[in-house]
């Protein structure tokens, strides 16, 4: 079992859940899974080319997976998937 | 020793000054440091009382903001009775009575693209502590083209981002900066403001101490700095991981192709320059002629489209539904009678609006004009804003 973390901003397209669960094998199954589960998601992770968003950065354990295989990186068991989303509040 | 400090400095240092590696040293870089902080809010108040009572000898604050009420939730600079007051100034006088050994600088105006590097070159280190994402791609830009240090933390309800980005290092390149983490911002309305979608108080006390630290460490040069890294934090469930951040090839300012040279148009960037096409207008109805169509022996029918917890601050009476359930309650919504809707500020109750008119064919909907906000202000003052 893989899972995936949801920043707060996206958890409006996951009735709330922090957290997506499944047995893909790859950055891509997992991504894939979530939006089927999730379809409210998918216009925010992906742009109008099937690529991923650049306002959002995914990593696997601490790498971003651009410095791996991209969405093709594979999961070991247990990996740890984030989604990590540009956020600018601080002031007021 | 030669050394700047007087006795009574020495004395206020000294838990700083026995720290072996620290040591005078150390005090000595930060009584001769610039630091610029940009924004004296959520994130500016707990960074600029660190950064004074830790030393750092020349302090400038940027903010062209006044006090409010709702500040005093998490500005800890802050106090009543300075409601109405300058932030910048009142930062300034509360830092100062923290540690008169320092100077500081007060820039009372908001950072533009006109004036941010005239501002930053003046200083050797910033510290971004900003709320909304043109000022963040500004600041990160300036930095870059100025080649100064961008101490960086952002938050958002729960959740907390520290950085430090255009480190110099030892090779005479620099560190990562925002750009390479995210290239372009989120569209307007995804990711709400603070002031729209709040923030627990003590999560920017949090992150400014660490933008505190961070500063101190790239003075001092004691440690290591977040550099390459983006530290995280989930208060709500006590999370924390630092992920490495890395170059990235299509950077406009540090990529293999550079294309930018100067600062642009950050309200433009941001998708916030020109409406965007779908905003086309709504009919709208003010509050006071909503309090004259209410007292008619046809008042229109009111709908609420704000969240229940918006709701429990302040209403104004009509059906609450929110936005998420308008789709699956039609039927409570009828087409042979005029319906006003409202939210906060009007924006939500218009693009409800809009999808109602294009998706489900109503012609009788009306936008209150500015929100129970206006309807506060115009019509009913024992509300509460927020």
């Amino acid at each position: 079992m893989n899972s995936i973390l949801i920043p707060t901003p996206l958890r409006k397209f996951t009735g709330g859940a922090g957290q997506f669960e499944s047995q893909a094998d790859s950055v891509k199954g997992l991504l894939d899974d979530l939006v089927q589960a999730h379809e409210g998601l998918r216009p925010h992770l992906y742009d109008g080319d099937g690529d991923l968003r650049s306002f959002i950065r995914v990593y696997v354990g601490d790498e971003d997976i651009h410095e791996l295989d991209g969405t093709a990186t594979a999961l070991a068991p247990g990996s740890e998937v984030s989604i990590i989303p540009a956020i600018a509040g601080g002031i007021s | 020793m030669v050394h700047p400090f007087t006795k009574a400095e020495l004395e206020r240092y000294s838990r700083h000054l026995i720290i072996p590696e620290f040591n005078l040293e150390g005090q000595r870089k930060l009584k001769e440091a610039h630091v610029l902080v940009i924004g004296s809010g959520g994130l500016g108040s707990p960074m600029l009382m660190y950064l004074a009572a830790a030393g750092v000898g020349h302090i400038g604050i940027v903010d062209f903001d006044v006090i409010e009420d709702h500040n005093l939730q998490r500005q800890v600079l802050f106090g009543v009775d300075q409601v109405g007051a300058s932030k910048a100034q009142s930062a300034k006088d509360r830092i100062l009575a923290l540690n008169p050994h320092i100077e500081v600088t007060v820039h009372e105006t908001r950072i533009t693209s006109e004036n941010a590097l005239e501002l930053i070159e003046q200083y050797d280190v910033v510290a971004d502590g900003t709320d909304n994402f043109p000022t963040r791609y500004l600041v990160n830009d300036a930095c870059v083209l100025a080649g100064k240090t961008n101490v960086y933390a952002s938050i958002y309800r729960f959740e907390g981002q520290c950085s430090v980005f255009n480190y110099p290092r030892p090779d005479g390149t620099r560190g990562p900066n925002y750009r390479d983490l995210f290239p372009s911002p989120p569209p307007p309305g995804l990711v709400p403001s603070c002031s729209e979608g709040g923030v627990i108080g003590v999560l920017p006390g949090i992150l400014g101490s660490l933008q505190a630290l961070e500063v101190i460490k790239v003075i001092s040069g004691v440690g290591e700095v977040l550099d390459g890294r983006l530290f995280l934090f989930d208060a709500a469930t006590f999370g924390t991981r630092t992920l490495k951040v890395r170059p990235n090839a299509k950077n406009p300012l540090t990529g293999e192709n550079p294309t930018q040279t100067e600062l642009i148009d950050y309200d433009m960037f941001c998708g916030l320059g020109d409406a965007p096409k779908e905003e086309r207008p709504v009919r709208e109805i003010t509050p006071t002629a909503l309090t004259e169509q209410l007292q008619t022996d046809t008042p229109p029918l009111v709908i609420d489209v704000r969240e229940p917890y918006e709701f429990a601050i302040a209403e104004m009476g009509g059906v609450l539904m929110p936005v998420e359930t308008v789709p699956e309650r039609l039927a409570e919504i009828p087409k042979d009678q005029p319906v006003v809707v409202h939210c906060r500020s009007g924006v939500r109750s218009a693009r409800i609006i809009r999808m109602l008119e294009d998706e489900h064919g109503y012609d009788n909907l009306l936008n209150l004009k500015g929100g129970i906000l206006a309807w506060q202000e115009d019509v009913d003052p024992s509300l509460a804003r927020y």
